[in-house]
């Protein structure tokens, strides 16, 4: 087997293939960059509008928690099936990257929210009290004490979930995005060795994870002492 | 007319109602102390008055202006007038003790950052915390931390301060520091009103004292008359078995 691999590597470590894999490595880099961050900026949203009190935003509000309550339990691959039937006849030509991304969106939206709104509830409510009294209003109370001293809970989990994204978005494959593990199918389906094609694949996405998740390491020891 | 009336406030805590019809008006300049066995309503008074447990009826009036407490311009502009330390002092955890003390003048009295460093400069050295501007919260103690505190209530220039049980969470060595600095603002000509169980305290800087009980106020009058010559049973129990260990 061994034999193998050296034989077909010069072919297989060619300048198309490597741009190959490096285009896929971009689509699932950006796949989770993007929804991700769309997610953490939505799932804030939703957090901090789950913490107000109005009357008004009732309705809002219960949209937003039967969102997250339904999101969080779908399986990923269901989401980007139902992205896909729901963006097709309404936007047809949309790329399926684009379909794919905004499946992850919707997806790390409902669980950032989560793990945000946790964070905003381990502020003790002594410091939500003292805001009150000073006359802080609901978004400076937010974003003056609430977030300043919650973003030490949210950061490490919220780096996990990340990290954890990267891997979950191999089931764009099955949609037909050509990311990581699409390549890696179809560099194995042109004959060369699955040891090789996957490995490939493997060690692409211990490239993407490995240094955001020792970032999360570093980020939550740093805040837990801070 | 007083500069605080409170007529048969109650209100409560779930299910259990704890202020149960609270008359009791304070003067201008008054320093007037509730004391009372725990749960007989004090903390909860102090916390209805500034608007952080709705009231279920009764009035409150601030020279003689009417607060609904349901009307977040009225409650607002009741805050401007009154301030509130805490037990557990409430500092902002993720502030210095600086920016503790000016963020209020700054983001909600539209002060300059320069004038409200000035003035806090000044709040601290009162409070005896000149040298700490820097220091976080947690790195100072209980009792620094509840002179901060004193400072940045200060700071919102109240003309009634609201003073809940301020050295019950501080170690016995810390008590005297935050004591002395009361102490000195009694001088002042702020309205306070104060719960506290330093009982030498209460009987040595109050103009008057209120004896609460069971969610009402059963009696007040002079320190002296409290402590030495209380009418009503409830207090003399009370005040004999405080004074007595």
């Amino acid at each position: 087997m061994f034999e193998r691999l050296l034989e077909e590597a010069p072919e297989f470590f060619n300048y198309h293939n490597m741009i190959f894999i490096l285009e896929a490595m971009g689509r699932t880099l950006s796949m989770t960059v993007i929804g991700c961050s769309v997610g953490l900026v939505c799932g804030l949203l939703i957090a901090v509008l789950r913490q107000s009190n109005s009357r008004t935003l009732i309705p809002i509000k219960f949209i937003a928690i039967t969102y997250v309550e339904i999101f969080r339990r779908i399986p990923f691959l269901v989401i980007l099936f139902i992205v896909l039937f729901v963006i097709e006849p309404l936007m047809p030509g949309t790329s399926l990257l684009g379909i794919a991304t905004v499946a992850v969106c919707l997806l790390s939206t409902a669980f950032l929210s989560e793990i945000i709104r946790a964070g905003l509830e381990s502020v003790p409510p002594q410091q939500i009290e003292g805001a009150k009294t000073l006359n802080f209003s609901f978004l400076q109370t937010i974003m003056l004490v609430m977030l300043p001293q919650a973003w030490k809970v949210i950061l490490p989990p919220a780096a996990a979930f990340i990290v954890m994204f990267i891997k979950d978005t191999a089931l764009a494959s099955q949609l037909g995005v050509i990311e990581l593990t699409f390549v890696g199918k179809m560099l194995v389906n042109r004959g060369f060795s699955p040891m090789l094609g996957f490995g490939a694949v493997l060690i692409c996405y211990f490239i993407l994870s490995y240094p955001l998740s020792r970032f999360s390491e570093y980020l939550g020891k740093r805040l837990a002492s801070s | 007319m007083h500069h605080l009336e409170i007529k048969n406030l109650s209100s409560s805590y779930g299910s259990k109602k704890v202020l149960k019809g609270v008359t009791l008006s304070v003067d201008k300049g008054e320093v007037l102390s509730l004391i009372g066995p725990s749960g007989s309503g004090k903390s909860t008074l102090l916390r209805t008055l500034i608007g952080l447990t709705p009231p279920i009826a009764g009035q409150v009036f601030i020279a003689g202006q009417p607060i609904d407490y349901n009307n977040k311009k009225n409650l607002k502009s009741l805050r401007n007038h009154m301030a509130i330390v805490f037990q557990q002092y409430n500092l902002f955890q993720n502030m210095n003790v600086m920016r503790n003390v000016t963020i209020s003048p700054i983001k909600i009295k539209k002060q300059s950052s320069e004038e409200a460093g000035k003035q806090a400069k000044l709040l601290l050295e009162k409070v005896g915390m000149a040298d700490k501007y820097d220091a976080y919260p947690e790195d100072l103690s209980g009792g620094q931390q509840q002179r901060v505190a004193i400072a940045r209530a200060l700071a919102t220039k109240p003309e009634i301060l609201l003073l809940d049980e301020i050295t019950s969470a501080l170690d016995p060595e810390w008590v005297n520091e935050v004591l002395d600095t009361i102490r000195v603002l009694t001088n002042e000509g702020i309205t306070m009103i104060i719960v506290s169980h330093e009982m030498a305290f209460v009987r040595e800087v109050s103009t008057r004292v209120a004896m609460m009980d069971d969610g009402q106020i059963i009696e007040n009058g002079a320190p002296q008359q409290i402590f030495d010559s209380p009418i009503e049973n409830r207090t003399k129990e009370f005040v004999s078995k405080i004074l007595t260990h």
